[in-house]
């Protein structure tokens, strides 16, 4: 049984027909053309996937499209939609990343940890990025980087 | 060299904003419309079985279901060094998870329900999931046909065995070198299998269109050898290299496992039977852990011999191999370890015997470091328990017998001239090597552990690149090679040179991932070659484009060409310093004489390498002869580790690497392939291990059950080191380093344990329960249980490695 949903994504109220079985990140990936948070396993493990849902990091794998009826997503796009963030400019300066397909969900998570709190200790920081694997980096030229960021 | 002014400095990532900004494109976020196909791949239980039939029909009922492809209608075997494999299996399944069918539907969800309908009757045989078996006189054959597979002339198969290839080297006086020892070290060292991860699965989307052009979008290390390898496979379907065309987007992570040709033959087969319609065989997380490549096993004997003053005499290094089903791939990595097993040290008596062994479990193939991870771990733990067996400093010992410029290698070569000894002593002393430190928590002990490394490129002797360069009306330049992003930094680093020879800045050079129709040729993105290799082809195109415009300003304004050069974007003369002609006015349009005539038109240029010098024929009982290795990278490593002495957990205090990158074209990129190689490295000693059930199924095929590390697990500090001593031929000096940076990791953590134990473990991964368990006295071969991740069931200590010489 299909039924439409409304989902608020980077601002902009779209309608998509979905099946209850349906999953958030493939509609939003194939159905929406939102590619941006990546499936990197699809059960939860690697954050690839991440999203900021009512501002609150949730990995799009886990949860159905219906749940968020109605409710506000934030992909990476969104984040830079009027330019790079601080974070952003800072990780594209101190080249953070190698293969970047990490990349989307680290930044969300790191966005969402400086946002609760602006000054974290280096163990909040890995705490809040302990989620999101990375294969190529080490992470520390990440951590690093959002350190610097909320010191700035 | 000390005038470069873009070479040498920490650029920002050409491909640093697409990436932090979300707008970097991989395989599947591309669009194929609402004619795409899913292939849902239908696979084998069994490790070892006769295909007796399929029965499609029920599968092919469902309403959705296109059809059903499978073996029948692709007789063909394809493979990169040796063609052992098949796009589906045809009379018989050789490993647990190999495709055996594929389901096509417009719904991937129908495709996958359809997939369990398909009926496939096996008979199932024995198998040989472990060298013990594999290598028994009577053994059970995986490959009974091995007789007719092509191979490369440096491969040698032993037919009516399960031994692919058996590279021998043999140097000096073998019997002499113990005779002259005052101790012999003999011992066994064990390494299971591994899993690239990259957080990328495979994915490949091919068309094969009605004018009869196959395109593949793949996320592919290879563009060109895939072309190459697929079109060779596909030729019997009236295929010709010219019609396919490879277009690689960005690639989420490699580490080998996206190189040569694995699963994206299926997707190249099937788009020929469904033509007009895009089909894409998208890889899940368990499937990328068992039907890609896997890093191969191995069981490795090393006897070293030395005199008392701490020169080495010889050694004897055996390597099994478990690599699996097929290997096509994996033997050449077989081939690698046979030519370079004796580490970064001048040994003058030499054998080594490396065979590549057939079992019925994933194929093996290339992943980082190709081999020389697996065998430093038994020679770098045998070098620090010979030096404390001579009484001699482990690192005094090694740095005894550091290779040197001008050695002869074990294959009768000459080693590059090389900065080991200085990364010896830069990483001796950042790790305060000599001063014992306690830990502030008494359960806890600290051990510090060294090691060196060394790798060469493993490649055909031909192995080369291309490049093509145009020129803007803006003074902006393009350029196009089709060497692949894997992350390591290798645009940016093309642009760096190009910036380099013609003044122009990299932020004003777009360098393009490769698309096999209009890019020119690489052999692959793999064996840390490609800043090497088309970085010479890259740099020769700047050259020649420089030639191109001095050529052009000589003619239209009659400057000598010796009078002229470029400089900040422009066209100057030494001899009349007003004259400055800026790229932008005449890189496309040329420039315009007194008559009204122009002179020039667009710059466009190209470069090409390959190393001439290289040569794989050589005698196979010896290995002497050739040139097949162009040079090696070395380094040194070290960690100071802690150690809980109940649990067994360890802490990676300070690890440290120093690498001899010839000349650091980006050292902030080399800095980034030290600190994430290092942490990729630790976690195949401190975390990762393949598990298989006793019937060769893998059972941790994803990443709760597979552990990789998170941000909690990084060492406290990282300290990464570049040494430079030139490299002659590459273009500023500069070598490969990428791989290389994993490589030490089992060595010096191994030896840290022991350090700090008095323990020396010699399986992987060394887990903190091993740790524990060794610390109780149990043997972790005793409590192991029915899941194997070793390449070997039985007791190491008593597996026959002088066996199989009678075969
Ligand atoms: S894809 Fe969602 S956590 Fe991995
Ligand atoms: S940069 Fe490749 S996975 Fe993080």
């Amino acid at each position: 049984m299909k039924r439409t949903i409304t989902i608020t994504i980077n601002g902009e109220a779209r309608n998509v027909d979905v099946s209850p079985s349906d999953v958030l990140l493939s509609v939003l990936r194939d159905r929406l053309g939102v590619t941006s948070p990546k499936e990197g396993c699809g059960r939860g493990d690697c954050g690839s996937c991440t999203i900021l849902l009512d501002g609150k990091i949730v990995r799009s794998c886990l949860i159905l499209a219906i749940e968020a009826d109605g409710h506000d997503i934030v992909t990476i796009d969104g984040l830079g939609k009027d330019g790079a963030t601080k974070l952003q400019k800072a990780l594209i300066a101190n080249n953070a990343f190698q293969c970047g397909f990490c990349a989307s969900g680290i930044i969300l998570a790191a966005t969402a940890l400086l946002e609760k709190n602006p000054s974290p200790s280096e163990e909040e920081v890995k705490e809040a990025l302990s989620g999101n694997l990375c294969r190529c980096t080490g992470y520390q030229p990440i951590i690093d980087t959002i350190l610097e960021v909320s010191r700035s | 060299m000390s005038d470069l002014k873009y070479v040498g400095t920490s650029t920002v990532r050409v491909d640093g904003a697409p990436k932090v900004m979300g707008a970097a494109t991989y395989v599947d976020d591309m669009d194929f419309g609402g004619n795409l196909i899913y292939a849902q791949v239908v696979e084998s239980p069994h490790a070892h079985a006769l295909i007796k039939g399929i029965d499609t029909s029920e599968a092919e009922a469902v309403p959705g279901v296109i059809r059903v492809v499978t073996g029948e209608e692709f007789p063909f075997t394809f493979g990169l060094y040796m063609q052992d494999r098949y796009v589906f299996a045809r009379d018989r399944v050789r490993f647990v998870g190999e495709q055996v069918a594929a389901v096509l539907s417009r719904d991937p969800r129908i495709a996958m329900a359809a997939a369990k309908l398909v009926k496939v009757d096996y008979e199932v045989l024995p198998n040989v999931l472990d060298l013990g078996d594999a290598l028994k006189n009577d053994a059970v054959l995986v490959h009974e046909n091995l007789a007719d597979y092509e191979h490369v002339p440096w491969f040698f198969p032993r037919v009516n065995t399960n031994i692919a290839h058996w590279r021998k080297t043999r140097k000096g006086d073998i019997k002499k070198g113990f005779a002259e020892a005052d101790v012999i070290i003999e011992d066994t060292y064990e390494v299971p299998r591994y899993a690239h991860c990259p957080i990328e699965v495979h994915a490949i989307v091919g068309l094969y269109d009605h004018s009869g052009r196959l395109t593949l979008w793949s996320g592919s290390q290879s563009p060109f050898t895939q072309r190459n390898v697929i079109a060779e496979a596909l030729k019997p379907l009236g295929l010709s290299h010219h019609q396919v065309r490879v277009i690689t987007p960005f690639v989420g992570g490699g580490f080998g496992g996206k190189a040569g040709v694995s699963m994206e033959i299926i997707a190249a087969a099937v788009a020929m039977v469904v033509r007009g319609n895009p089909v894409k065989v998208l890889w899940s997380r368990a499937q990328e852990f068992y039907n890609t490549y896997q890093r191969q096993g191995v069981l490795a004997r090393v006897k070293l011999g030395a005199k008392k003053d701490g020169t080495i005499t010889a050694i004897e290094h055996d390597l099994h191999w478990d690599a699996g089903a097929y290997v096509e791939y994996g033997a050449n990595v077989v081939n690698a370890v046979g030519l370079s097993a004796t580490g970064a040290y001048r040994v003058p008596n030499v054998k080594i015997d490396s065979l590549c062994v057939y079992t019925n479990l994933p194929p093996g193939g290339p992943y980082r470091g190709f081999g020389y991870s697996e065998f430093h771990f038994g020679l770098e733990s045998h070098m620090t328990r010979m030096a404390k067996q001579l009484g001699m400093d482990p690192i005094e010992f090694r740095r005894k017998n550091a290779i040197r410029g001008g050695d002869t290698l074990c294959y009768g070569a000459e080693m590059n001239e090389n900065g080991l000894l200085e990364a010896i002593d830069k990483v001796s002393d950042a790790i305060e090597w000599g001063t014992k430190e306690e830990s502030a928590d008494e359960n806890k002990v600290i051990g510090k552990g060294f090691s060196c490394f060394w790798k060469a490129p493993a490649m055909p002797p031909n192995a080369s690149s291309a490049a093509f360069l145009k020129f803007n009306e803006d003074g902006s330049i393009n350029i196009t090679v089709s060497g692949m992003e894997l992350g390591q930094g290798y645009l940016t680093v093309m642009a760096q040179v190009v910036a380099e020879v013609l003044t122009v800045p990299p932020n004003k050079i777009r360098v393009e991932t490769p698309d096999t129709d209009r890019n020119p040729y690489e052999w692959q993105t793999v064996a840390s070659h490609v800043t090497w290799s088309c970085g010479n082809a890259v740099k020769k195109a700047a050259v020649e484009a420089k030639e191109k415009m001095i050529d052009v300003v000589h003619r239209a304004r009659g400057f000598d060409k010796d009078d002229l050069y470029l400089d900040d974007e422009k066209v100057k003369s030494k001899s009349d310093a007003s004259f400055e002609l800026p790229f932008s006015e005449f890189v496309i349009n040329g420039i315009m004489t007194e008559d009204g005539t122009f002179r020039g038109g667009p710059i466009v240029s190209s470069g090409m390498f390959m190393p001439e010098f290289a040569s794989a024929l050589s005698d196979p009982e010896t290995s002497q002869g050739g040139h097949p290795n162009v040079h090696y990278t070395v380094g040194a490593a070290g960690v100071i580790v802690e150690i809980d002495k109940d649990t067994g957990k360890m802490h990676i205090k300070r690890a440290v690497l120093a690498v001899d990158a010839g000349k650091a074209l980006n050292p902030s990129l080399v800095n980034g392939q030290i600190v994430g190689g290092m942490l990729q490295g630790i976690a195949t000693v401190l975390y990762e291990e393949i598990k298989f059930d006793k019937n060769g199924k893998l059972v941790n095929c994803n990443f709760t059950d597979y552990k990789l590390p998170t941000s909690l697990d990084v060492p406290d500090e990282v300290i990464p080191i570049i040494i430079e001593v030139e490299q002659p031929d590459g273009p500023f000096g500069a070598r490969g380093i990428a791989e290389h940076t994993m490589i030490p990791a089992a060595g010096m953590i191994a030896n840290a344990v022991e350090d700090a134990l008095g323990i020396r473990l010699k399986t992987l991964p060394i887990t903190a329960e091993k740790v524990a368990l060794a610390l109780n006295g149990i043997n972790y071969e005793d409590v192991r249980g029915d899941f194997m991740g070793l390449c070997f069931m039985g007791d190491r200590e008593k597996y026959d490695f002088d066996a199989v010489r009678q075969t």
